[in-house]
């Protein structure tokens, strides 16, 4: 048999997936702390305070890799959900579904820093700038899969319409996005809260390693929550039943 | 074995959708009712003002519009899905990206054009400017047909839960978002002699991208809610 | 005609019913029986088509018609117009005017007095009788039948019956689920028990 199909065909059986991811996690951590620690440090401590903005400008460190990883996991939802429901793998499933709460909390991680970012800005808690009213909408699009998952009592059917619903706002996305900037240009000239005409490489630093930081956040809380969910849907079944008599050993 | 002919199948399935609406055209009311009373609401909450009623009517009526379509939509395959009529298309063989874009025909036949030609009543209410409202039905022509396309996919994904209506239209609203946009910003802009016709072009694109992709999402979300 | 190996369904992670097998050929009758819930009109739906299995395979040479639980009858409509909706539809293979054809179906369905009616005010047995209505116009020669003597009348099931030979002496075959004692009389037939998950579940546990 192609051994590419047995490649997929394995890991979308749970048990080994399971048992693999559970290796995977705790690297993912490890790695995450790191990064996170030194991104920080360099960010709060290390790095410069803008000349214009001050030291509020640090918000960015949070704000900006928050904002990058909310529109890359509803992507990767997307994919992920295209792959699920083509080829039918469970697995893909499971990972669509538990991606939604992460993607979620990245966004709203993002309109809170963007919002406590404009207080000393703008002078205001909010303004409808392009930035801030995408991400408001994007997070309505988690909602609105998140919502749909848990309306159906069935967890597959839920997960495949969950995952149909991704690609559909994925799409839109870009859409979306253009259109709130463009937007933003009528309504209000030139928006605050960019990075100006370019970024100091002693802010530059800090700010990849969170990017990068919190791309290892996601992994780690995605197998975490992949495997939770693998175990509650599963419990009935031998492997897992397995499992448990093998730790109470 | 004898296929029935595409064509004969679809003008089937819209000759029959159209006598069902008829059969129950006291029903069609309802959505359009509420668009007249929502729009009625803001005169009366924000104050009537001419210049601030003029300045907000595109927006007021499209989103009106908006609010009075998800209304409608929530019906749009239930009745169908829940007679068992859904399985029977799906098993016909007939291909069902088609089934569905008939059925969203229908419907913006029945709920989407008459917005249209409600719109000079609601732009007068609004004290939309007389150059407005030209475009403002341009604007409803093009868009009302995108709301149904989008919206339907959103209705096929609910039609098989109980209480689909209320997700239903959380779930349609942020894709509404780009087409709110452009159209409030075509009307606007043609209410005060600016340019307009990029934002109606964009509409139109929109338009054909719905027409040709958002019938395959719904023919899959009904697959899919029948499972 | 049909063949199935070691098919199954899973909903909420757990078997519906245990892996089923067997081969339908031209002209036979299967009847599938068992208890309430253990997964009958699952079963159908797969091979229909509607579903796709957990496990197992299914082989068809082409695709059934199903008449399900639900008669497809739509409540605004006269019962002409809903048999002229699905003859129009689907297609036939009989040629001909089509009002023609419409009241000959409705005739041999026996629904002739209330052909004018609404859908709503039928009967759960008009219903049934008008849900079969679509063995007679359409062309498939593999039927599904999800308990089609329920509601009937001994009229109905007298007529089913012999809509039921015609076809299988024509070369078609039919599969049907029965949960009791509406058995076809007078027919040659297989048989499949299907056992739910959680009998076997049950089973296993004991």
């Amino acid at each position: 048999m192609n051994p590419i199909y047995l490649f997929f065909h394995k890991t979308g059986s749970p048990p080994w997936f399971y048992k693999y991811s559970g290796k995977l996690v705790p690297f993912l951590w490890a790695i995450f702390l790191v990064l996170a620690a030194y991104g920080l440090y360099l960010g709060l401590v290390v790095a410069p305070a803008d000349y214009q903005q001050g030291e509020s400008v640090r918000i960015m460190y949070l704000h900006v890799p928050s904002a990058w990883m909310s529109m890359m996991i509803y992507g990767l939802m997307a994919i992920m959900g295209f792959i699920a429901l083509v080829w039918r793998i469970r697995i893909m499933e499971v990972l669509v579904i538990s991606s939604a709460p992460v993607g979620a909390a990245f966004t709203a991680i993002a309109l809170i820093t963007g919002s406590l970012w404009g207080r000393p800005t703008w002078g205001t808690y909010w303004v409808w700038d392009a930035r801030l009213t995408s991400e408001l909408v994007l997070l309505f699009l988690y909602f609105g899969v998140i919502l749909l998952y848990n309306a159906f009592d069935e967890p597959r059917k839920a997960a495949r319409a969950a995952s149909l619903m991704s690609i559909v706002g994925a799409i839109n996305l870009p859409i979306i996005y253009f259109s709130v900037e463009w937007w933003n240009t009528l309504h209000q000239g030139s928006s605050m809260g960019s990075d100006g005409p370019g970024i100091h490489p002693s802010m530059l630093l800090p700010l990849l390693l969170m990017a990068t930081a919190t791309k290892f956040y996601y992994g780690a809380n995605l197998l975490t929550r992949a495997r939770l969910t693998l175990l509650k849907q599963d419990h009935r079944k031998r492997w897992v039943q397995d499992l448990l008599t093998e730790e109470s050993h | 074995m004898s296929r029935q002919s595409t064509g004969t199948a679809f003008v089937a399935l819209l000759r029959r959708d159209f006598l069902l609406a008829y059969r129950r055209r006291a029903e069609l009311l309802q959505p359009l009712v509420f668009l007249l009373v929502v729009v009625t609401l803001f005169p009366l909450g924000v104050g009537p003002s001419p210049s601030l009623l003029a300045n907000i009517a595109p927006g007021v009526i499209w989103i009106a519009a908006l609010l009075a379509t998800v209304l409608s939509l929530d019906s749009l395959f239930r009745s169908d899905f829940e007679d068992g009529t859904l399985e029977q298309m799906v098993l016909s063989g007939q291909s069902l990206a088609l089934i569905a874009l008939a059925r969203t025909v229908a419907h913006w036949l029945v709920a989407g054009l008459p917005i249209v030609l409600l719109s000079p009543l609601l732009a007068m209410w609004m004290n939309l400017p007389d150059e407005g409202l030209l475009i403002l039905i341009e604007s409803l022509a093009i868009g009302t047909p995108v709301l149904s396309l989008i919206g339907a996919i959103g209705g096929a994904l609910t039609v098989s839960l109980k209480r689909g209506g209320q997700l239903l239209s959380l779930l349609v609203f942020p894709l509404y978002v780009p087409l709110l946009i452009l159209a409030t910003s075509a009307v606007s802009s043609a209410a005060v002699d600016l340019p307009y016709t990029g934002q109606l072009g964009l509409m139109l694109a929109g338009l054909i991208a719905s027409l040709t992709l958002a019938p395959f999402a719904t023919a899959a979300a009904l697959k899919l809610s029948l499972s | 005609m049909l063949a199935v190996s070691e098919l199954s369904f899973e909903r909420y992670f757990e078997r519906v019913f245990e892996p089923v097998s067997f081969e339908l050929d031209a002209g036979s009758l299967l009847l599938i029986t068992g208890s309430n819930g253990c997964g009958k009109t699952t079963l159908l739906r797969l091979l229909a088509g509607l579903l796709e299995p957990s496990e197992g395979e299914i082989s068809k040479s082409e695709q059934p018609l199903y008449a399900g639980h639900f008669p497809a009858i739509k409540d605004d409509l006269s019962v002409q117009e809903n048999i002229r909706f699905w003859m129009k539809f689907m297609g036939t293979r009989k040629s001909g005017q089509m009002t023609g054809l419409c009241e000959q179906v409705i005739e041999e369905i026996g629904l002739t007095p209330v052909a004018l009616q609404e859908g709503r005010t039928l009967s759960a047995g008009q219903r049934k009788r008008c849900s079969l209505a679509r063995l007679l116009f359409c062309d498939e020669s593999l039927w599904l039948l999800d308990e089609p003597y329920s509601n009937l009348d001994p009229q109905g099931i007298a007529m089913l019956d012999q809509i039921l030979k015609t076809h299988l002496n024509a070369g078609g075959a039919c599969i049907m689920t029965t949960h009791g004692s509406l058995r076809p009389e007078g027919f040659d037939l297989q048989e499949c028990h299907m056992i739910s998950g959680r009998e076997r579940y049950a089973g296993a546990a004991a």
